[in-house]
């Protein structure tokens, strides 16, 4: 018997995912890469995004990304990278709806560019805005408790902070802060940015987080298909863990083995 | 009439609709629209008439974390 023989799905505004790991579609060395990654991760959704179509021609994305993504049948979650105002996010979002025909939102609101740091002052109301209109909205904010507190008042009913800033691969930085959210919130956290190594995706989940979203990490690897699996295996030994309570560290060693019956156990009377 | 269409100069006749700048410019699907920073619905291309110095955003889906 074990805990792990119930089902264990990620449920996301009352929607059920099989699997708890969502991956980012960006910065993969090929269109082939990018899709092995897929299919070797098994991920819950897929994000993407938007960007201005150039006159005449689609080099960039456009119908074969659309074409790709079609084949790999993932649910979209439309990111609104690189907005830095309410206005952007909110046309953004709505243009993101109707392109992939979907009501998930990777809300990104970004207040700084060198550390891509969400701007936590502007982004309950985004996603209220948002949350008015309709969206599943996924807000990209820090570990900051308040700033999650805040946003769970207006309706979220998941938050994605950050480990570490977008792209670095430094884990999480603010344990203690993210471990204190886990105790403090009840809605699932999925824990978005700056995760570098399956290990710090494996903690993550340890602490209680419900799911992890990556892209770099995976992107950006040698060969990001093994990371791909390599990500996916971490996620799911993590969550066993978390859910089968793993034991609370000692700082003394205690014996594994019964000592009683230990042979030669005292015989030169020490 | 000069717009500005992903911030470049485009020319179009006078009056002309949204749904005519699509199709001068060449934007093909899958693609969604802003005017003037507003989203603007697909269904409205045909009956949204255009003006002097308007700001059109086409997008198109791409790659994203």
């Amino acid at each position: 018997m074990s805990i792990l023989n119930g089902a264990d799905p990620l449920v996301l505004y009352g929607t059920t995912f099989p699997s708890r790991l969502l991956l980012g579609t960006a910065r993969y060395p090929s269109p082939k890469v990018l899709e092995s990654a897929v299919r070797a991760a098994a991920p819950a959704m897929l994000t993407v995004s938007l960007r201005r179509q150039a006159a005449g021609h689609n080099e960039i994305g456009g119908q074969d990304f659309w074409d790709l993504l079609g084949k790999l049948k993932v649910p979209f979650l439309p990111n609104t990278a690189g907005c830095h105002s309410l206005d952007e996010v909110f046309t953004t979002a709505m243009m993101a709806r109707e392109v992939f025909g979907t009501e998930w939102i990777k809300l990104e609101l970004i207040g700084d560019d060198y550390t891509l740091q969400p701007d936590t002052l502007g982004l309950v109301t985004a996603a209220d805005k948002l949350l008015r209109e309709g969206f599943k909205v996924l807000p990209y904010c820090t570990e900051d408790l308040v700033v999650c507190r805040r946003l769970i008042d207006v309706g979220c009913e998941a938050i994605m902070p950050w480990a570490a800033p977008i792209g670095t691969g430094k884990g999480p930085t603010n344990p203690y802060a993210l471990r204190l959210l886990r105790e403090r919130v009840q809605v699932p956290i999925l824990v978005d940015a700056g995760i570098g190594v399956p290990s710090h995706a494996c903690q993550v989940m340890e602490w209680g987080c419900d799911g992890v979203l990556l892209n770099t990490a995976v992107a950006q690897a040698r060969d990001p298909v093994a990371l791909a699996g390599a990500f996916r295996a971490a996620i799911t030994a993590g969550r066993a863990a978390y859910l089968g309570g793993a034991m609370a560290e000692r700082e003394s060693a205690e014996a594994s083995t019964p000592v009683v019956g230990t042979p030669f156990w005292h015989l030169d009377g020490g | 009439m000069q717009i500005t269409i992903n911030q470049a100069p485009f020319d179009l006749p006078e009056d002309a609709t949204l749904e005519e700048a699509l199709a001068q410019f060449g934007a093909t699907p899958p693609y969604a629209v802003a005017l003037n920073l507003e989203f603007v619905h697909r269904q409205r291309y045909g009956e949204t008439i255009l003006k002097a110095n308007d700001s059109l955003e086409i997008v198109q889906p791409v790659a994203g974390g």
